[in-house]
């Protein structure tokens, strides 16, 4: 670009936060451009006001309390900040398109897709044959028979699928600016690296500037010509790509970057004795709806063998409807199975197969780590009580069991004066560190951790898996840690199965697995993960650096 | 409603109830006359001879209410208690197990809901016998399934939730889940609607007074309603007055339910600053 303005400057925004806050400003002072088909990724952690500055750019403020109180926001040479409402309601949707993280709540459920993309075609005033255009954009976007694609619902849809149409939904009205939120978050790694394409493709046929927000170094990899850091809600870092990645300036950059953990198996610990064994578990769900139009039962879990030793991790990633969760639930009692043995060594033969009442010394020793660290707390209790819950329900005497909730709150480092507050009043951080002393209170063998950081910041991430390593080797509990992430999984795991509609396609040596997949899934799943190599954090020291895409 | 702080609506409401009460309880030293004398000249207005005025019969509208309060109060607290005490119970085995105990419990609940409310109450009353205990028993049976369903539906989406897998993990047992785990967090919307079911029951008291199935030797609000609604436009004072007593107690209970609801709930006590 040359003296020309650019597409998008934003200069000093500020936009303040409601008094009372822990701090005065949601974003403080924010300068930044997009050039004309270039893209400019948005990274920090959740808080730091990357959201809000895409959504400030149009106004579309979450809240009437956050209020933009500096700075100017120039979109070809024009100030949005300063425009009146109808002008800047021919700018959103117009000039600039808006990709959401969650494409299911984004569109409404109630009408067909043709409908939902034609809304906005008629209120940009579109001239020309619109019911084409539409069909038009379905198939640029890839999404094939657009002709009946346009007859459905978002329900009808899959995942990858709405966030196509939600994009299509963008491009409608020819923006020149196209701000993306997290619009991959909630996908599958192999419909992310599709998303991703899609959105790279997109942008080199129209020319657009692409403002990317995400919290994922890998998608910043695969997509930035520019990156810039945020941190509660100030520009940490800005510059081009290789230079933010490979040779981050600012100590939080080199940070983040260093915990997002390399695509690299660890050294893989020795066998101890047998701790879990379990054979041919199955789990059909019954098909739902009335008689006359009944789908087939749908197989989640169909035939696993697994075998954990005491103080071993074995990883299970898969995509989301794999069955890994449901083997998970299995494995825990919380769903019974269909058919299977698995037995606990010192524990039970064959627990699957017991009476409920039998189940307490199971109970004990098995424990789940569950994804949503907001859910998994009881929010009317006090996070000592919920600690000290399982042995007061084992029959340890209160006062005991509240005091040792205090010291299991220390070893996981949480302030154990804290045992007297609320849920509501810790971070996601904290809480999965509250849920894993739960666990540790009943002196858990056999750890089920099902996505435990996957809604965690990545610099959170880090410090949890740091956290259930480190208890693992103290007390040689054995783990199965569920993920849809592999970069994750090969931060943790001895061993590696790679489960895929109910079946477990692979499975042995987490080295092994990462190096040279022999299943066709397990490649193309580790084909999808952004490559990161070439970052300073990730690289292995004698790696050539490759750059992205 | 909700600009006012917390404490305030628990205050508000729990002073304006204990009031209300004592009244109740103070009735035969509180009240000026014998609510049944006929002591003056039929409907003086209020501010005569008669702080509030007299009824179609001459009886003093003041010492009615006050001794109304009684058994209004009486009614619509026990009956409501019953009937949230019934609803929940049902609602909260049928949302919990599910399967065949939910399905007897909705057929249940429907076989109450598909008779007419006030007729099903008549009836009971009728086969009862008129009095104070056989009204709080036909109101509770007849305004318990709105409970039960609703307790039932907050059961079926917190049974699912992680916590209470936690819970199932840790090896509790189904009644300590139920009452330790679930029911806290299904309390709210159950507050809510036991704070207008007072109301509902007070003025089905008063319906059925009106028709003279209600105890004939006890004075209450209804009664005073119900037996002056065809004077209305030549004494107002009979119907509203005994009306705004309805209104500041109902008014008073769902304050205070409120109060007590947003009080025992941690993430209202800790909601500090806005996080963005």
């Amino acid at each position: 670009m040359t003296a020309a303005a650019p597409l998008l400057d934003i200069r000093g925004l500020t936009v303040e936060l409601p008094p009372g806050g822990d701090r005065r400003h949601a974003i403080e002072d924010l300068w930044l451009r997009v050039e004309s088909g270039r893209t400019l990724c948005v990274v920090g952690e959740s808080g730091s006001g990357k959201s809000l500055a895409a959504a400030a750019i149009v106004r579309l403020m979450p809240s009437p309390r956050l209020r933009i109180s500096g700075g100017q926001v120039l979109l070809d040479g024009r100030d949005t900040l300063a425009m009146g409402m109808s002008e800047l309601l021919a700018v959103r949707g117009g000039r600039v398109g808006y990709v959401f993280q969650d494409p299911l709540s984004c569109l409404n459920p109630l009408e067909r897709i043709g409908r939902q993309v034609r809304e906005v075609l008629d209120r940009h005033g579109w001239a020309g044959d619109r019911a084409a255009r539409v069909n038009r954009l379905l198939a640029d976007v890839g999404l094939p028979q657009p002709g009946q694609i346009v007859h459905k619902y978002p329900w009808q849809l899959s995942g990858g699928q709405r966030q196509r149409v939600m994009i299509a939904m963008a491009l409608a009205a020819d923006p020149a600016l196209l701000i993306a939120d997290e619009p991959t978050a909630a996908l599958d790694v192999t419909t992310q690296a599709q998303i991703l394409r899609l959105l790279r493709e997109q942008q080199a046929q129209r020319g657009l500037g692409l403002l990317l927000i995400t919290h994922d170094f890998g998608v910043v990899a695969e997509m930035a010509d520019e990156v810039a850091v945020l941190k509660d809600g100030r520009l940490v870092e800005h510059g081009d790509r290789a230079q933010v990645l490979g040779r981050p300036r600012e100590a939080y950059t080199r940070r983040l970057l260093a915990a997002v953990p390399p695509l690299l198996a660890r050294a893989a610990r020795t066998g101890g004795q047998p701790l879990l064994q379990a054979t041919g578990l199955r789990k059909t769900w019954a098909a739902t709806g009335p008689w006359w139009r009944r789908g087939a039962p749908t197989p989640a879990v169909a035939g696993v063998d697994l075998r954990v030793d005491r103080g071993e991790t074995v990883a299970v990633v898969g995509e989301s409807g794999s069955g890994k969760s449901t083997l998970a639930r299995l494995l825990a009692r919380l769903t019974q199975a269909d058919g299977g043995k698995a037995s606990l060594q010192g524990i039970a033969e064959d627990y699957l197969s017991m009476p409920a009442r039998q189940l307490g010394p199971l109970r004990r020793a098995v424990q789940m780590v569950f994804q949503d660290p907001f859910a998994s707390l009881n929010p009317r209790h006090t996070v000592g009580h919920s600690v000290a819950m399982g042995p007061i329900a084992c029959g340890t005497p209160r006062d005991q069991a509240l005091r040792e909730a205090r010291e299991l709150l220390e070893r996981v480092r949480v302030d154990p004066r804290a045992a007297d507050r609320y849920p509501s009043e810790f971070s996601g951080g904290q809480r999965q560190r509250i849920v894993i002393a739960r666990a540790l209170a009943m002196r858990a063998r056999l750890l089920i951790a099902d996505e435990p950081v996957s809604a965690l910041d990545v610099s959170v991430q880090a410090e949890i898996l740091d956290l259930l390593e480190e208890i693992q080797q103290r007390d040689g509990v054995g783990m199965v840690f569920i993920t849809h992430d592999l970069r994750v999984a090969a931060r943790m795991a001895d061993r590696i199965m790679v489960m895929n509609r109910g079946e477990i396609v692979e499975s042995g040596n987490a080295a092994a697995v990462l190096a040279a997949p022999a299943h066709p899934y397990t490649r193309e799943l580790l084909l999808a993960v952004p490559r990161m190599e070439g970052a300073s954090g990730c690289a292995p020291p004698h790696d050539t650096a490759t750059g992205g895409a | 409603m909700n600009a006012l702080p917390v404490n305030w609506r628990l205050w508000i409401g729990a002073c304006t109830l204990t009031a209300i009460a004592l009244v109740a309880l103070g009735a035969p030293w509180l009240a000026p006359h014998d609510p049944w004398a006929l002591l003056g000249p039929p409907l003086a207005p209020p501010g005569g001879e008669f702080a509030l005025g007299t009824d179609l019969l001459g009886r003093d509208l003041l010492s009615g209410l006050i001794h109304g309060a009684r058994v209004s109060l009486l009614i619509g607290l026990a009956s409501t208690v019953c009937a949230l005490a019934i609803g929940i119970t049902l609602g909260a085995v049928a949302g919990y197990f599910g399967g065949l105990a939910d399905r007897v419990v909705v057929r249940f609940t429907e076989f109450f809901q598909v008779i007419p409310a006030f007729l099903f109450a008549i009836l009971l009353v009728a086969i009862m016998r008129p009095g104070l205990r056989s009204v709080i028993v036909a109101v509770a049976l007849v305004t318990w399934p709105p409970v039960a369903r609703l307790v039932r539906s907050e059961f079926l989406t917190l049974r699912s939730r992680e916590f209470v897998e936690a819970a199932r993990a840790l090896g509790l047992g189904h009644g300590q889940i139920i009452l330790r785990e679930i029911l806290p967090n299904a309390l709210p919307p159950v507050i809510a609607v036991g704070s207008l079911m007072v109301a509902t029951a007070i003025l089905t008291e008063s319906s059925l007074s009106f028709l003279g199935l209600a105890d004939p030797n006890l004075i209450s609000w209804g009664y005073i309603i119900g037996s002056s609604r065809s004077v209305f436009r030549d004494a107002w004072w009979l119907s509203v007055l005994p009306g705004l007593c309805l209104f500041v107690t109902v008014l008073s209970i769902s304050l205070l339910a409120d109060g007590l609801g947003d009080s025992r709930n941690p993430l209202l006590r800790s909601r500090r600053g806005l996080s963005p």
